[in-house]
C-alpha cells in the first residue's frame, strides 16, 4: 500500500437520524482492509462523534478518510459557524447543542473530548462564521 | 450465552433479531449516546431508554451484542428496519434498567 486508499463521503446536515452512515461505512471499508478490529474502533467512534457535530452544528459537511501503511487520517470539513473558543469546546461536559438534541441523547459535550481521546493526533482549524476543518489521525503501528 | 437464549431467559420481546446466535459478554448501561459509545465494551448487552434511530448506529460501532430497551420504550418502525438490515439485535421489556441488569447478574452475566 504505497498510495493512500481513500474514502469521501458527504455528511447530509438535514437528516439527523441518518447521522452515523459514514462512519458506519468507513468501519466497514477498514475491517476488509483488514485492520485490527480495537483500531477500527477508535477510528469509527472518532469519526461519528465529528458527523454528529457536523448535523447538529454546521448543517453537514464533508468526510476525507484517507488509510495510508501506517496511519487513518480523518479530514472532516463543514462550512458552519466555526468554533468560537476551541478551549472551552474542548472541555468535557460543555456544550452548545440545543436541547432538541439532547432529547435524542446527545449534546452532552463529549463529542470532542471522545475525538481527542480515540485519536493520536487531533487538529481543529476553525474560523467563526466560516466553518471548521478537523484533522484526526489513527496510527496503525 | 446467545442473545436469542437471554431473551428467552428473561422473557424479552425481540423487535430485531438478525443475529440471534450473537454470544452476550457482559453489559452496559447508559442513555448519553457518546458516552455509552466510549465506554461499552464489544459483546455487551446494552440496556437503554433510548429509542431513536441513532441507537442502531451507536450499537454497530461499539459492536454491542444486543440493545435491551427497558422501561416499555417503543422504537419507531424505521429502528426495527434499520436493525434487521445493520445485523443488529434489539429486545425490549416493560422492566426497568436496574431490573433488566438485576436479572442479568442472576443469569451469570
Amino acid at each position: 500500500m504505497n498510495e493512500a486508499v481513500r474514502f469521501h463521503f458527504v455528511v447530509d446536515g438535514e437528516d439527523f437520524t441518518s447521522a452515523g452512515q459514514a462512519s458506519v461505512q468507513v468501519k466497514k471499508n477498514l475491517r476488509r482492509l483488514g485492520i485490527p478490529p480495537e483500531i477500527i474502533r477508535k477510528i469509527s467512534i472518532a469519526m461519528y462523534e465529528g458527523e454528529i457535530n457536523m448535523v447538529i452544528h454546521a448543517n453537514g459537511g464533508e468526510a476525507e478518510v484517507l488509510v495510508y501503511e501506517d496511519r487513518v487520517e480523518m479530514i472532516l470539513t463543514d462550512r458552519g459557524p466555526g468554533i468560537a473558543n476551541i478551549e472551552d469546546a474542548m472541555k468535557e461536559g460543555y456544550s452548545t447543542a440545543p436541547d432538541n438534541v439532547r432529547s435524542l441523547g446527545f449534546g452532552a459535550g463529549m463529542g470532542l473530548p471522545n475525538m481527542k481521546r480515540y485519536t493520536d493526533g487531533m487538529k481543529i482549524e476553525s474560523v467563526v462564521g466560516e466553518g471548521t476543518t478537523i484533522t484526526m489521525t489513527v496510527n496503525l503501528t | 450465552m446467545t442473545v436469542q437464549q437471554l431473551a428467552a431467559e428473561l422473557s424479552l420481546v425481540s423487535l430485531a433479531l438478525p443475529d440471534p446466535q450473537r454470544e452476550v459478554e457482559g453489559v452496559y448501561i447508559g442513555d448519553l449516546l457518546s458516552w455509552v459509545m466510549g465506554r461499552a465494551q464489544s459483546g455487551n448487552a446494552w440496556i437503554t431508554i433510548m429509542s431513536n434511530l441513532n441507537i442502531v448506529a451507536v450499537a454497530t460501532l461499539a459492536d454491542v451484542s444486543c440493545i435491551i430497551l427497558a422501561e416499555g420504550v417503543t422504537p419507531d418502525e424505521q429502528v426495527k428496519e434499520t436493525a434487521a438490515s445493520k445485523d443488529i439485535n434489539i429486545l425490549a421489556t416493560d422492566m426497568t434498567a436496574y431490573q433488566v441488569a438485576s436479572a442479568l447478574s442472576g443469569l451469570g452475566l
